[in-house]
């Protein structure tokens, strides 16, 4: 496999920063066409799949729970004033879950899957590459990309949107506490009231999105660290560079999203 | 065993090896010298495709290296075993784990052969303590003999070394060269090590090249190449063997 080299010394400073992009851009794109081609092919590596699953998800679970729980809390809070500005306090559980279902909760868990998890992995991977145990693996005729690429991306990809789904009821109990602050209402009136507005509609795109930064997260953090040089600061660069780029390319696909799903379902 | 032709490397304008040139026989234990940045490492990485060379053949086993499609490649890799500079043992797995990954595989063995077979190769670097430890619990010289019985735990017919002894200690630096020689002895391995150790060599070598700006300066035994009348040659062995002679005391 071979990227475009940005190190040439005749580069003025901001060609290698255009050619470094180009060459991020090409290389993801590289990456993710070579999963497609690897993840069908045997063998299919499940133990690792699992063992990644399980690291990630409880790596990232309780950061996750207590910024959904915050999310929750803090939204109904802000919202309730405004509200009952308009006489209309009776929406509050309505308009903070289809707001935390559609995009609160999706985004700001795959936002913080990428600080904890992408990072990770661009170190992992960056240093297993500068201490040549990659080289290792291909030596001894095992796939590295099929053993350490694959894996991790498809386990990304899958976990994320099941944090997701955790997230938006420990933010909907965040919201319920901000609630019963403010003004008794029943749990079963605001659970009642939550179900009534949130729509498949909204819980469809909501979540499905969340494949897709999954992915996103997966696909960056391995590219970075799978292509990491330069010693231990190229392993550094590897993961902080992850997290740039993972945030950034999932508030971008974000917005492509958003706007498909309401080409798709316009009346939702 | 091992047949290179008119090999070519570069790195953009900085070319690494020249029509380098050698051929290894089998059983033999065959030693790359050169000092630091002359692309000796670089040829071990040519010769099982870890880099493309830009020109050149390499035949290993009467099969054209370059030529081989993946399937091909890996099927020829599980015949070579890759000792590195840092033994590149895998950080996140046991001693154990490391040793029994490409048994698990490459073979169709029961548990309870693979656990005969790890202990067999651990016994050999005398490391059987060090079975359930993780990597960043061994010292260096450690690290090195469990790479060594990663390496040869598949039974390669090939060996290849990068740099066997660097950051060892002298004592442990001859430990490791003895061992080389003897599992070559006992599994009846060609190798290619690459080195800037006179002592390792001495202790290893069969015949030697000796590399100078990705060129072949040297070629013969390590009789002939530490007493040759050359001044390149002369000066690099003239140090290493004070080092050596400093290292013995």
């Amino acid at each position: 496999m071979k990227f475009a080299d940005s190190s040439n010394p005749e580069l003025t400073k901001f060609e290698k920063k255009v050619n470094e992009f180009f060459e991020t851009i090409s290389g993801l794109s590289l990456f993710s066409i070579l999963f497609l081609k690897n993840i069908f092919k045997p063998p299919y590596e499940i133990e690792q799949i699992r063992k990644h699953m399980d690291e990630l998800g409880i790596k990232t679970l309780p950061i996750v729970s207590v910024t959904g729980f915050i999310i929750g809390l803090v939204l109904t809070m802000q919202t309730q004033p405004v509200l009952a500005r308009f006489g209309a306090e009776a929406f509050l559980p309505g308009s903070v879950g289809i707001s935390i279902v559609r995009e609160l909760g999706p985004v700001i868990t795959a936002l913080i899957f990428a600080g904890r998890v992408s990072s990770g992995i661009g170190a992992e991977l960056g240093s297993m590459r500068v201490t040549e145990q990659i080289d290792a693996m291909e030596v001894s005729a095992i796939n590295p990309f099929k053993y350490l690429v694959v894996t991790r991306i498809f386990a990304c990809t899958f976990i994320l949107p099941l944090l997701t789904v955790y997230v938006i009821f420990i933010a909907f109990l965040g919201g319920y506490i901000a609630v019963v602050l403010v003004q008794n209402m029943s749990i079963e009136y605001y659970t009642g009231a939550i179900v009534r507005a949130v729509q498949f509609g909204d819980a469809i795109p909501g979540i499905s999105k969340t494949f897709v930064f999954g992915f996103i997260v997966g696909v960056v953090g391995t590219y970075k660290g799978y292509t990491a040089t330069n010693g231990t600061e190229g392993v550094g660069r590897a993961s902080t560079t992850s997290v740039v780029i993972s945030s950034l390319l999932i508030l971008l696909f974000d917005m492509v999203l958003v706007k498909i799903t309401l080409w798709l379902w316009p009346t939702v | 065993m091992v047949e290179v032709k008119n090999l070519k490397k570069s790195f953009g304008n900085l070319v690494v090896l020249d029509d380098v040139s050698f051929n290894v026989q089998t059983a033999e234990n065959f030693v790359v010298f050169g000092r630091s940045g002359t692309g000796k490492s670089v040829l071990l990485k040519c010769l099982v495709r870890l880099m493309d060379p830009d020109k050149g053949e390499v035949v290993i086993d009467n099969k054209n290296v370059l030529q081989l499609s993946l399937s091909e490649l890996n099927e020829l890799r599980k015949n070579i075993g890759f000792l590195f500079q840092g033994a590149a043992l895998y950080d996140s797995m046991t001693v154990r784990e490391n040793l029994e990954f490409p048994l698990i595989r490459h073979f169709n063995f029961t548990p309870l052969e693979r656990e005969k077979k790890v202990k067999e190769v651990l016994e050999r670097v005398s490391l059987e303590l060090a079975i359930d430890k993780m990597p960043s619990e061994l010292s260096g010289g450690m690290k090195k003999r469990i790479g060594l019985a990663r390496s040869v735990i598949s039974q390669p017919k090939l060996m290849l070394y990068d740099e066997p002894t660097t950051g060892l200690d002298p004592i442990t630096s001859k430990e490791i060269s003895e061992l080389i020689i003897e599992l070559q002895k006992s599994l009846n391995m060609t190798s290619i090590v690459v080195t800037h150790d006179l002592l390792c060599a001495k202790i290893i070598a069969d015949r030697a090249i000796f590399l100078h700006d990705g060129k072949i300066h040297g070629e013969g035994t390590i009789e002939q190449l530490t007493t040759a009348d050359d001044d390149l040659l002369k000066n690099f062995f003239t140090d290493q063997h004070i080092d050596s002679n400093n290292r013995s005391k």
